[in-house]
């Protein structure tokens, strides 16, 4: 993952001497020379293409015809960069996923930031770097953005805003209120390794680990599946905040349907399971960046598990319940017990407790 | 994770719950104390593999539940004062006070940090010379020791800036207090595991013969709290009423006679109000005279607090066992843990809270077919 | 109101005036303060609640209990009769000394010479 360096302003040529200043300043946001320096010598250079060198008011580019999706998304998590993973990460990720999981193939991306006057330069070009990054795995681009810049005190260093178009594919319909009953559920693999990364350098509650998140694009993915099972696949969400619960009590309540999922096999690292016992956590409420649910027609659920299983990124992954007419608009569980407990959607973040 | 996860075997569980069938012939009403079972109960659904005549009371054991609304109030109080930092474990952030709760005091600009242990927010202090850093001391016996540690180094390090806001309460005298009452119907106990961890079990027997109840001493996990369960059953089934030790790799008759030295260092025996019980008399913990100036309420001298609870509120008789939360007019409807009317809603080990997150809140029906008794 | 977990003591040092040791938790490690549990050692299990060892954890004694539980729970088949049943219940691990009369240190209360049923 990109590391906090540097820029290299030797190439600046703005009369301030950014290079004792490196900094943010209430200039950069004014869309006057200062801005002009940090499109030139930071983004330009990082999201290299054709549609964003243009510099026009807005990107122009072609896409072939059929139906679009658009995704939008704004990033504020502290810190800013965290085991596995940063804020560029995310904002990428975050928005390709959200495409992909719409059954679109994602094509191009708009980057807005708003920096708190003061915020390091060095860790600018380190996440600018890592969107770079992640924009060249996903295999999209980053064609248009802005900068904007508040006053020291009136942000947390850096929010970042990304919204994307991408192109859905023939024959795919997939959306929450499609599960019906019968579907089996499949998740890409281990559950709640970014909350616990990022809780691990909370102030406050920081524990050593080798936990880390599992912020990914997953387009690649999902377009294999879908490749391999087309449209067997009626339901699919990236579950981020709220975990696998929030995601699969909103499935169950936009289909009306009930899920009932055996807890002994939701993946969940051992690591993941202790860091969670410290603190109090349950899993299934912790937050993911790079995992996926299915909801697949019965039929064609092994060859969807094969498949997810001979990708990278789902290495891990596993069938975890079946779609119910019973107890409609509930997710259940099976305990490791072999009791049922509901599993209620979290009001609110899940604390961590010491009772 | 070792000496955790066999303890939550459930193959081993299943031959536990048979045993426990095989033994009772008559229904028992047992109490487990502490929140902490009381979570794991419901949401292991221990309580769905009994036999149907054994009824689970869930007991006072919550401290977040029992801390006084007064004294909630006077935290909120401080917490939103300027030049504050206020720590607390992550359970109190959404008590309601009167109106408003730590989580919004924070959303108005207090400084309020959750933190795992006590010594973070002695770090705090440390850190932070310029501030007064007030930790929100709550809880029973197995967190007093943590908490007598801070004011402890505290005042070893000669720290200005560090005090601590009390709210400890304590097992024994809410036994007796619940044993006592009229309307009581708890046959059996459960006791605290951790309580006793460090306070030993030297205090129960004088309880078990004073009201003819066995007492058992139980940990937490499936396993123990089945097991805790077989051992209150079977005496109950003799007419026996002895204290015993189901949690023996952790827990000795004395305790922990470390923390005990300590806890008598810092702390002083003092009548406690319990959130929707009442004053029980020596019920609970405060900094004695050494230790005074460490004291939150001392410190900042909060007055004109005047607090009002839910006339819905029926936490009081939930705490109590006197009714289960589902009994309660308004669970599920006015109060819900989106809108808790009390304690017992919010605390992530209240009865209430057990109950609506682990589903208890749907009709029968409902639970029927999600394959969920109704507990 | 006891969230308190096992956890493995890898290293013990002096932090100003605190002894505190790394202890690992199912690979997760916390600094935790180790003051109250002066017996403990490296390589010993001890239970932690909010940064705090409160005991040590008697590993045979873990180990005899799971044990037990194990043979619990005969299915009807293996059953003789009812004496059997309450035999076996009160051989399986009690408080010898109920009423707590027998020792005062840390040492299993299970060591007796007093069988059968608890009176």
């Amino acid at each position: 993952m990109a590391e906090s360096g540097s820029p290299d302003f030797s190439k600046w040529s703005c009369p301030l001497p950014l290079a004792d200043y490196p900094t943010i300043v209430m200039g950069h946001g004014g869309g006057g020379k200062l801005g002009n320096e940090l499109v030139e010598h930071l983004f330009l250079p990082a999201f290299r293409n054709p549609a964003l060198e243009n510099l026009g008011d807005a990107a122009v580019f072609e896409l072939s015809s059929g139906r679009l999706a658009m995704s939008t998304d704004s990033f504020v998590v502290q810190p800013l960069f965290f085991p596995g993973g940063s804020i560029g990460a995310l904002a990428v990720n975050g928005t390709v996923n959200d495409l992909a999981v719409s059954g679109a193939e994602p094509k191009f991306l708009s980057a807005s930031f708003i920096l708190e006057e003061g915020f390091p330069l060095a860790q600018l070009a380190a996440i600018v770097n890592a969107m770079a990054d992640a924009a060249a795995e996903a295999g999209v681009r980053i064609v248009t953005g802005d900068t904007k810049v508040v006053e020291r005190g009136h942000g947390d260093g850096c929010y970042i805003n990304t919204a994307g178009v991408g192109v859905l594919r023939q024959g795919i319909n997939v959306g929450p209120n499609r599960a019906q009953v019968g579907d089996v559920v499949l998740v890409s693999g281990t559950i709640g390794d970014h909350g616990m990364a990022i809780m691990s350098v909370r102030e406050g509650l920081e524990f050593e680990s080798q936990i880390r998140s599992d912020c990914a694009a997953l387009n690649g993915m999902i377009a294999e599946v879908l490749e391999a099972v087309g449209p067997a696949v009626h339901t699919m969400r990236d579950p981020t905040r709220g975990g696998l619960a929030s995601t699969l009590n909103e499935i169950a309540t936009a289909a009306n349907v009930g899920i009932d999922i055996d807890e002994a096999k939701v993946p969940v690292r051992s690591e993941v399971q202790s860091a969670c016992e410290l603190l109090g956590l349950d899993p299934v409420y912790v937050a993911n960046e790079g995992k996926a649910v299915f909801f697949v027609a019965p039929d064609s659920a092994d060859r969807a598990l094969e498949v997810l299983r001979a990708h990278p990124l789902g290495r891990d992954a596993a069938r975890i319940g079946v779609v119910t007419a019973q107890h409609p608009r509930m997710l259940v569980a099976r305990t490791v017990m072999g009791s049922n407990r509901v599993i209620a959607t979290q009001i609110g973040e899940q604390l961590p407790r010491i009772c | 994770m070792k000496y955790l996860t066999e303890f939550r075997n459930g193959e081993v569980a299943q031959r536990m719950a048979r045993e426990i069938h095989q033994v009772a012939t008559r229904p028992w009403k047992i109490m487990e104390i502490c929140g902490g079972q009381t979570h794991s109960i419901i949401r292991n659904g221990i309580d769905q593999m009994l036999p149907a005549g054994i009824e689970m009371i869930h007991g006072p054991g919550c401290p977040v539940c029992v801390t006084p609304l007064a004294l909630i109030d006077k935290a909120l109080a401080i917490a939103a004062q300027p030049g504050v930092i206020f720590c607390s474990f992550g359970d109190m952030l959404r008590v309601p006070g009167t109106d408003a709760d730590l989580f919004q005091i924070k959303g108005r600009g207090g400084d309020v940090r959750v933190v795992y242990s006590p010594l973070d927010a002695v770090e705090l202090a440390v850190r932070n010379p310029d501030k007064q850093v007030v930790f929100f001391g709550v809880g029973f016996e197995t967190t007093a020791p943590a908490n007598a540690m801070s004011v402890h180094l505290a005042k070893r390090r000669g720290l200005k800036n560090f005090s601590l806001l009390v709210s400890h309460v304590l097992v024994p005298p809410a036994i007796e207090a619940i044993m006592s009452s009229p309307e009581n119907r708890v046959q059996a106990f459960l006791a605290a595991g951790h309580v006793c961890s460090i306070m030993g079990y030297w205090e129960y027997p004088s309880l078990a013969d004073q009201f003819e109840i066995p007492i058992v001493v139980t940990g937490f996990e499936p396993l123990d709290l089945l097991d805790g369960i077989r051992r209150a059953v079977l005496q109950l089934e003799k007419g026996k009423h002895h204290v015993e030790n189901a949690y023996e790799r952790i827990v000795t008759y004395a305790g922990n006679l470390e923390a005990q030295r300590l806890l008598a260092e810092v702390f002083e025996v003092t009548d406690r109000a319990w959130r929707g019980i009442g004053v029980i008399p020596k019920s609970g913990w405060r900094l004695n005279d050494k230790y005074r100036e460490f004291d939150a309420e001392e410190r900042f001298q909060i007055s004109g607090i005047y607090t009002e609870e839910s006339p819905l509120c029926r936490a009081g008789d939930v705490l109590r066992g006197a009714i289960k939360p589902a009994e309660c007019p308004a669970f599920g409807k006015e109060c819900t843990p989106r809108h808790p009317l009390g304690a017992t809603m919010v605390s992530s080990e209240g009865a209430c809270a057990a109950y609506f997150n682990y589903g208890r809140f749907l009709s029968a029906e409902e639970l029927a077919s999600a394959g969920v008794a109704h507990g | 109101m006891c969230l308190a977990i096992p956890g493995k003591v890898e290293q013990i040092t002096t932090d100003g005036d605190v002894r505190m040791g790394r202890v690992n938790f199912g690979g997760v490690v916390k600094k935790v303060c180790l003051d109250y549990v002066p017996e403990v050692a490296v390589g010993d299990y001890t239970i932690v609640h909010v940064g705090f060892a409160l005991s040590k954890i008697d590993e045979q004694s873990a180990l005899e209990t799971l044990d037990l539980f194990r043979k619990m729970g005969a299915l009807d088949e293996e059953l003789a009769s009812e004496e059997e049943v309450f035999a076996r219940a009160a051989n399986a691990p009690q408080s010898a000394c109920p009423d707590g009369s027998c020792e005062l240190t840390g040492k299993s209360l299970r060591d007796t010479s007093k069988g059968g049923p608890i009176e």
